[in-house]
C-alpha cells in the first residue's frame, strides 16, 4: 500500500503555489488526512503534490462581525478555537464528532471543505452558517463563493483544478440565533451516518445534512417550515430528500435518519431555551 | 536500498533530539521512513490508511498518523518517537502500562502511549469516558482496552495527587 | 513464596511499552528484496499471464515469477483430513495456474528494491482475464443451478456429516415445547494488528532456509516449508520473532507465505512480503460464516429433551491447510448446548464451497457460533415458559454430581461448574437490584436488556484431535532448562508467545518448581532451531500443556540441582530444599544456584567421582485423557438499543469462568477481556461484506469496523477455580472463553431489550440496519 510516484513541491508564496497548480494533475496536499489515504491505496494519483503546509493560511480572526478561518487551520485548532465558540458554536459542536484527536492534529478546514465527502460534518455546517468560501488562482484571481454554490455533488465543489481555497468567511452568529449538530455514527469518529446541522433563528432557519445526499445542501422545504413554526412540516419535509443508496445504509435508512436527528435537534434547542 | 531513478528530497530534521540531514525518497512516508531507514521501530505500521493509530509520532510537539504525513513533510520538524519521548508522563505511562497489563502483543502500545500522554498533558484528571473517547482512534486487537483505560486513568489520579 | 497464582506483570512487556520490542518488519536482511503480489481482482476467472516484460523492465525490479517459475521449487498442497473424510478441496499452489477461485488469490509475484516499486511493477503485468460465473452468497451455493466454485466441480459441497445421539425423533414426538430459529452469521475475520509478513532467506551453499515469519507455530510451519519446497527439515529454521497478534490467523498455510520462501529459494537472496492492510483482508482467513436452523425440544417441566441442528457453513474456495475449514462447523455442533443436560441430538454439517478466501480457525473455532444458536433457543425456550432465563439455565445446567458427563454427541465433559459460576454471576450483578434498575430505565422510555450465556469450551486439545485425523500438529510441548553458571535459568519452550503471555506463566511455574525467583528465568520461544518441536500457540494450549511441561522440567533440574548440591555438601539430598536461588537445608542457606552452577561448570574437580549433574533438562508432555480440556463459564450483558437509530451501546458486561488453576489471574484476565471485546466486536460491527456480483466490499478497516475504546463497556471478570485433577498444576485453556460467550450474550440482551417492542433479532452482526427493520422502523 505505497503511492504510485509523483512530484512534491512546497511553495513558500500563495503566488508560488498557484502556479504550481496550474500545472495538469497537480493536487495540493493539505493535512493529508484524506488524500495521503487515498494515495496509499492508490485510488488518488496526483502527477504533483502542491503541499501547502507553508503558507500562512491558518489564521482565524473575528473582524466586523465576520469569523474568517483560513484554509489550512487545523481541526483541533478551529474546535479550541475561543472566536470560533463565540461567533460560530456550531463548529464546536460538529468538530467533537470529526474524527480522532491525531487526525485533528493535522485536518485541516480546507481540506474538508474541498474533498466534499457526503459524509463529512463541516460542509454541512458551512451551509447552516451561511459562509462565503474565498479562493484564488493564478489565472483568475480571488472569487467568493457562497456555501451553497460550492458544494456541488458527490466530492465535488466549484473550486476549479487550479484553485486554492484560502478560508471560510461566516457572519458571526446573531442574537437570537442557536445552534445544534447532532450526528448518528456506527463509532466515536467515524464519518456519519446521517447528521444535521441546524441553525435556528427568530422566525428564520438554515438546515443541512450530511451523509444523506450526495451533494450537500440546505434544505429549503425543512428551513421554509421551520421558518413558519411547523417543526413537524420540517421533519416531515426531510421525508423527499435525494438519498444516497447503498447496501449497508439505504435511501430509507438514511431518510429516516435525517428525520430522528431534525426532531431531536429541536428538542435540545427548546431544552436548551428551557434551561437558560 | 532505492532503485536507481526514484526521486528523492533532501530534509534537515530533529529526530529524538538529534540532527539528521539527509535525502528521502518522496513517496516515504514518515513512519516507513523511520523505521527503515533510522531504524527506529518502535512506531508500527497497522493500516496505512490512517485508521488505527499504530503509526502515532509526534511532529512539533503534536501527536499526528506516521503513515499520513510524508517524510519529505518533516523538513525542519522536531520527530519525536516512542523511543525518545522522555517526558515524564510518557514514562509514568510506560510504566502504568507495564504494571497493569495493559498490552499483550504490544503492537498498538507504543501509538496508545503517545496519544494518552497528549491526553493528560491537556487535562490531567479525566473520566474514564474522556480517555476512551480519547484513545477512540487507536485501535487495540488484544486487551478489550479496559487496562489501558486503567493505566491512563492511574496515571491521571497519581498527577492530581501530586 | 509461591509464584503458580500470583497476578505478576509480564516481563517481556517492558520491551513492548519502550517500542523496543522486534516484530517482523523491525529486522532487515542485507541485499533484501520486497515482494508484492497481483492478486485476482474477480471472486472467479479463469486467466492467462501474457506479458510480464513491462514490469521487468521498471528500474528496480528484480524478478517477476509466476507459478511456472515457482513451480520447480515449490509443490502444491491438498486439504486432506480423516476427520472430514471424503472432503473435495482441490489443490492449492503458491501462485495460482489458469484459474483464479477467490479475490485476492495471488497470480503472480514482483521481487523489486523497494515495495512501492514491486507494486509499480505488479500493475505492469499483464493478465488476459476471462471472467467466471462466481459463487459467494452461502445460502445460493447449494443450489442445483449454482456455478461452481471450481471449474470442473458438479457441485460446491465439499463435505458433509451427521452427529447424532440418542433417540431425536423420539424427544420431539415428547415435546411439550419447541422453540425453533434460523441464525445468520456473516463472516468475520481476526484482523491481527500487526499484518502477516515474513522474511525468507536460502543460502544455496548449505541449501538451508531461514524464515523469519509473524507465526503461531514455528514448527507446524518448519515441517509444512520442507514438504513443499523439498528442504529437508532440519535445514530449515523458522524464527516467528515478537507477533503482534495472532488469534488463530496466523497458524495457516497461505500461498504468499510460502511463494516467498519459494522465491527467497530461487533467487538465493532474502525476499521480504509484509501484506499490507488492504492484501491482509483480503487473503487472511476469514471465519465464522453460517446459517444455521436449529430446534430445541422441551418437556412440561421445562427440561431439555434435545437438539436438531442444520448447519450451512462456508468454507472460501479451498479448505484451509493444514487443518481443514470443517474444523469449525464440526467444534459449533459441538459446543451447541454442551452446558445442558438433554438425551438426543442430530446436527447436519453442509460445507460449501464458494468464491471467497478460505475460512480457518479462529479464537474459539466454531464456539462463538454454536453457543449463540444454543442460548438463543434457551431463551425461546425460557419467553415461552414464561419463566426467569436462569432459572431455566438452572434446571437443565448438568449438575456436578452427574459428571464426568457424556452428552449424546460423545462430548466428555468432567469437573464443570456450572451452578458455582452461575451463583457468582448472581451476586455479581446483584440480579435483584439490576432488574429494578433495568425496570426503572424502561419505565422512563429507555430500551434496555440482559442477556445470559452459558457455556462450555472444548481446550487443549491432545494428541487424539488431529492426530487420529492423520493432521501434523504437535499435540505434544516440551521446555528445556538450563541452569546458567550465573545462576540464572534458560528456559527454552516449544509453546509460542503471541502476547497471551503464556512465557510468563510459564517462567511462574519454572519458578515455583525449582525454587528460583521468576526474574531468574529467562524464556525463549518461537525458534526452530533454539526450541524443541511442539505446538506453538493453538487451542488455549499453553498453561494447561505447556505449563505442564514446564513443571515437569523444572521438577527435573531441581532433582538434579539437590543431588549435585548434596555431593558437594556431603549430605543427602532429602535433607535440602532450594528456595529464591539459594540451596538450604534445616540450618539455613548453604550456596546460591550461582555457586553450585559455577561449581559444576568451572571446577568439576569438586565434585564427587561419578557425579555427573545435568544442568539441562528437558521434559514433555501430553495430554493423555480427553480429546480436549472442557472449561465453563457464564457471561451477561447489559446493552441499550436507540430503538430510533439503532445503535446499540453496551453498557456492562460480566464474565465468570472456570479455566481451572489459575496461573497468573492477570493475564487470564487479560485474555477474558480481550476476547469478550472480540466476540462484541463479532456480535455488533465485524463484517465481511460482498456485492452481488461478489466483490469484496471490506477491503479497508474504514469499511471492517473494529471495537473501538468508545464503544466498549467494561467488563467484570471472576473465576471459579476446579482444577483439572488429570495433571499437576489443574490449569485448563483460558484464551479463548471470552470470545465463545459474548456474541450469545449480546444477542440475547439485545433480544430482551427488543422483546416489549414485540421485535426481534438473528442475525449477527446485529447492525443499526438490522435494528430498525426488526423494529419494523424501515422496510
Ligand atoms: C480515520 C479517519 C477518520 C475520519 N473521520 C472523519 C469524520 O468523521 N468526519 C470528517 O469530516 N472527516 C473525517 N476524516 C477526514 C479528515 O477530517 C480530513 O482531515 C479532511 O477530510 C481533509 O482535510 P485534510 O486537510 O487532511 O485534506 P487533504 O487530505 O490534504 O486533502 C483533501 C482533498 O482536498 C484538497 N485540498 C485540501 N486543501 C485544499 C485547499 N485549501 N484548496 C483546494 N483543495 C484542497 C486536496 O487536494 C484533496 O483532494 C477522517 C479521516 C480519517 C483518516
Ligand atoms: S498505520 Fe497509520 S493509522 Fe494505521
Ligand atoms: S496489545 Fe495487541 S493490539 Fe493492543
Amino acid at each position: 500500500m505505497k503511492p504510485a510516484r509523483f512530484d512534491y513541491a512546497r511553495p513558500a508564496t500563495l503566488a508560488e503555489a498557484l502556479a504550481l497548480l496550474a500545472q495538469p494533475d497537480a493536487a495540493v496536499l493539505a493535512g493529508g488526512q484524506s488524500l495521503m489515504p487515498m494515495m496509499n491505496l492508490r485510488v488518488a494519483r496526483p502527477a504533483l503534490l502542491v503541499d501547502i503546509n507553508r503558507l500562512p493560511l491558518g489564521e482565524i480572526t473575528l473582524a466586523g462581525g465576520t469569523l474568517r478561518i483560513g484554509a489550512l487551520a487545523r481541526h483541533a485548532e478551529v474546535l479550541a478555537s475561543p472566536l470560533v465558540a463565540l461567533a460560530a458554536p456550531l463548529l464546536p459542536q460538529a468538530l467533537a464528532q470529526v474524527a480522532h484527536a491525531a487526525i485533528r492534529n493535522r485536518g485541516t478546514l480546507g481540506g474538508s471543505l474541498s474533498l466534499a465527502d457526503p459524509a463529512a460534518e463541516l460542509p454541512a455546517c458551512m451551509l447552516a452558517l451561511d459562509a462565503t468560501l474565498v479562493v484564488a488562482s493564478a489565472a483568475r484571481g480571488e472569487r467568493r463563493i457562497p456555501a451553497g454554490a460550492f458544494f456541488l455533488g458527490l466530492y465535488s465543489t466549484a473550486l476549479a483544478s487550479d484553485e486554492l481555497l484560502l478560508a471560510a468567511e461566516l457572519p458571526a452568529a446573531a442574537p437570537g440565533w442557536r445552534f445544534a449538530f447532532l450526528e448518528v455514527a456506527r463509532r466515536h469518529g467515524d464519518f456519519a451516518m446521517a447528521g444535521v446541522a441546524l441553525a435556528l433563528g427568530p422566525n428564520a432557519a438554515r438546515l443541512a445534512l450530511c451523509g444523506v445526499e450526495a451533494g450537500q445542501r440546505r434544505q429549503p422545504a425543512a428551513e421554509a417550515a421551520l421558518a413558519a413554526g411547523d417543526p413537524a412540516a420540517a421533519i416531515a419535509a426531510l421525508a423527499s430528500t435525494d438519498a444516497m443508496d447503498s447496501p449497508e445504509l439505504s435511501a430509507a435508512h438514511r431518510r429516516h435518519l435525517a428525520q430522528v436527528l431534525l426532531r431531536r435537534a429541536l428538542a435540545h434547542l427548546e431544552a436548551a431555551d428551557a434551561a437558560a | 536500498m532505492l532503485p536507481p531513478d526514484e526521486p528523492t528530497a533532501a530534509i534537515a530534521c530533529t529526530v529524538n533530539g538529534q540532527a539528521i540531514r539527509t535525502q528521502v525518497p518522496l513517496r516515504r512516508s514518515l513512519v516507513d521512513w523511520l523505521r527503515h531507514d533510522v531504524g527506529l521501530t518502535g512506531s508500527h505500521v497497522g493500516c496505512e490508511h490512517g485508521v488505527c493509530g499504530a503509526c502515532h509520532v509526534r511532529v512539533d510537539g503534536l501527536v499526528v498518523r506516521g503513515c499520513l504525513m510524508l517524510a519529505v513533510q518533516a523538513d525542519g520538524a522536531a520527530i519525536e518517537t516512542i523511543e525518545g519521548a522522555a517526558d515524564a508522563l510518557t514514562l509514568a505511562l510506560q510504566q502504568a502500562f507495564f504494571e497493569k497489563a495493559a498490552l499483550q502483543c504490544g503492537f498498538c502500545t507504543p501509538g496508545m502511549i503517545l496519544q494518552a500522554a497528549e491526553l493528560l498533558a491537556a487535562n490531567p484528571a479525566p473520566s474514564r469516558a474522556e480517555v476512551r473517547e480519547a484513545l477512540s482512534g487507536n485501535y487495540c486487537r488484544c486487551t478489550g482496552y479496559q487496562p489501558i483505560v486503567d493505566a491512563v486513568m492511574a496515571v491521571g489520579a497519581a498527577l492530581h495527587a501530586k | 513464596m509461591t509464584h503458580i497464582g500470583q497476578p505478576l506483570p509480564r516481563a517481556a512487556t517492558a520491551r513492548l511499552v519502550a517500542g523496543r520490542g522486534s516484530y517482523l518488519d523491525d529486522v532487515s536482511a542485507r541485499g533484501e528484496v520486497h515482494a508484492a503480489f497481483l492478486r485476482s481482482p474477480y471472486p472467479h476467472a479463469g486467466f492467462r499471464i501474457t506479458g510480464t516484460e513491462a514490469a521487468r523492465a521498471l528500474p528496480g525490479v528484480v524478478a517477476v515469477l509466476t507459478e511456472a517459475d515457482l513451480a520447480a521449487v515449490c509443490q502444491p498442497w491438498q486439504t486432506k483430513t480423516g476427520s472430514a473424510p471424503g472432503m473435495v478441496s482441490p489443490p492449492q499452489r503458491a501462485l495460482a495456474k489458469d484459474e483464479a477461485c477467490y479475490q485476492g488469490e495471488p497470480i503472480a509475484m514482483v521481487l523489486a528494491l523497494s515495495r512501492a516499486v514491486a507494486e509499480d511493477a505488479a500493475e505492469l503485468v499483464e493478465v488476459e482475464w476471462q471472467e467466471l460465473p462466481a459463487i459467494t452468497n452461502l445460502a445460493a451455493a447449494l443450489e442445483a443451478d449454482a456455478p461452481p466454485a471450481h471449474q470442473g466441480l458438479t457441485s460446491n459441497l465439499a463435505w458433509s456429516t451427521e452427529l447424532k445421539g440418542g433417540d431425536i425423533e423420539a424427544a420431539f414426538a415428547a415435546a411439550a415445547l419447541v422453540v425453533e430459529d434460523r441464525l445468520t452469521f456473516t463472516r468475520s475475520t481476526g484482523v491481527t494488528l500487526e499484518p502477516r509478513g515474513v522474511l525468507a532467506q536460502y543460502n544455496p551453499a548449505s541449501q538451508a532456509l531461514e524464515v523469519r515469519i509473524s507465526h503461531q507455530m514455528p514448527h507446524q510451519l518448519q515441517r509444512h516449508l520442507a514438504d513443499l519446497l523439498g528442504v529437508p527439515l532440519g535445514r530449515v529454521r523458522v524464527i516467528c520473532p515478537d507477533v503482534g497478534g495472532g488469534f488463530g490467523l496466523k497458524m495457516h498455510v497461505y500461498p504468499d507465505e510460502i511463494a516467498t520462501c519459494a522465491a527467497a529459494r530461487l533467487l538465493g537472496r532474502p525476499v521480504r512480503f509484509v501484506a499490507d492492510r488492504a492484501e491482509a483482508l483480503l487473503s487472511d482467513i476469514h471465519a465464522r460464516e453460517h446459517i444455521v436452523e436449529a430446534r430445541m425440544a422441551v418437556d412440561a417441566e421445562g427440561r431439555i429433551l434435545g437438539f436438531d441442528v442444520q448447519d450451512v457453513q462456508g468454507l472460501g474456495a479451498y479448505s484451509i491447510f493444514p487443518r481443514s475449514s470443517t474444523t469449525e462447523g464440526v467444534s459449533a455442533l459441538r459446543s451447541l448446548g454442551a452446558p445442558y443436560r438433554f438425551s438426543a441430538y442430530r446436527g447436519r454439517l453442509r460445507s460449501v464451497l464458494q468464491n471467497k478466501v478460505p475460512t480457518g480457525q479462529y479464537r474459539s473455532v466454531g464456539h462463538p457460533v454454536g453457543i449463540a444458536v444454543a442460548e438463543r433457543l434457551v431463551d425461546l425456550a425460557a419467553a415461552a415458559r414464561g419463566e426467569d432465563p436462569l432459572e431455566f439455565r438452572r434446571r437443565n445446567l448438568v449438575a456436578q454430581a452427574e459428571m464426568p458427563w457424556v452428552n449424546p454427541l460423545g462430548a466428555r465433559m468432567a469437573e464443570l461448574s456450572h451452578q458455582q459460576c452461575l451463583a457468582k454471576l448472581e451476586a455479581l450483578l446483584d440480579l435483584p437490584t439490576l432488574r429494578t434498575e433495568i425496570a426503572a430505565m424502561r419505565a422512563a422510555g429507555r430500551c434496555i436488556g440482559l442477556g445470559f450465556a452459558s457455556i462450555v469450551e472444548f481446550t487443549a486439545t491432545g494428541p487424539e484431535g488431529y492426530g487420529r485425523a492423520g493432521v501434523l500438529v504437535a499435540a505434544v510441548d516440551t521446555v528445556v532448562l538450563s541452569l546458567e553458571p550465573s545462576g540464572e535459568v534458560t528456559a527454552r519452550a516449544s509453546i509460542s508467545e503471541i502476547g497471551q503471555g503464556t512465557t510468563q506463566g510459564l517462567a511462574q511455574v519454572v519458578s515455583d518448581a525449582l525454587g528460583v525467583a521468576p526474574d531468574q528465568v529467562l524464556m525463549g520461544s518461537g525458534d526452530t532451531a533454539t526450541t524443541p518441536h511442539g505446538g506453538g500457540a493453538w487451542a488455549s494450549r499453553g498453561a494447561a500443556i505447556g505449563g505442564e511441561a514446564a513443571w515437569g522440567a523444572g521438577r527435573k533440574l531441581r532433582a538434579e540441582v539437590l543431588a549435585a548440591a548434596a555431593a558437594l555438601l556431603q549430605c543427602a539430598p532429602e535433607t535440602l530444599d532450594v528456595r529464591d536461588g539459594r540451596i538450604t537445608d534445616a540450618s539455613g542457606p548453604r550456596m546460591t544456584l550461582a555457586e553450585l552452577a559455577e561449581t559444576v561448570t568451572f571446577r568439576g574437580y569438586e565434585l564427587p567421582a561419578g557425579v555427573q549433574p545435568q544442568l539441562t533438562v528437558a521434559h514433555h508432555y501430553r495430554r493423555e485423557q480427553d480429546t480436549a480440556l472442557t472449561t465453563n463459564g457464564f457471561q451477561a450483558s447489559l446493552v441499550e438499543i436507540d430503538a430510533e437509530t439503532g445503535i446499540i451501546t453496551p453498557l456492562r458486561h460480566w464474565a465468570v469462568g472456570d479455566c481451572g488453576r489459575l496461573l497468573n489471574p492477570l493475564l487470564v484476565e487479560g485474555q477474558v477481556r480481550g476476547g469478550v471485546v472480540q466476540g462484541i466486536g463479532e456480535a455488533l460491527f465485524e463484517a465481511c461484506r460482498y456485492d452481488e456480483t461478489g466483490q469484496f466490499l471490506s477491503g479497508t478497516l474504514a469499511d471492517y469496523l473494529l471495537p473501538m475504546a468508545g464503544e466498549m463497556p467494561d467488563i467484570t471478570v471472576a473465576h471459579v477455580e476446579t482444577p483439572y485433577s488429570g495433571s499437576v498444576l489443574g490449569a485448563k485453556g483460558a484464551g479463548e472463553a471470552g470470545t465463545a460467550g459474548a456474541p450469545a450474550a449480546i444477542l440475547n440482551a439485545v433480544n430482551d431489550a427488543l422483546a416489549p417492542h414485540g421485535a426481534s433479532v438473528s442475525e449477527l452482526p446485529v447492525t443499526p440496519g438490522v435494528v430498525l427493520r426488526a423494529l419494523g422502523r424501515l422496510a
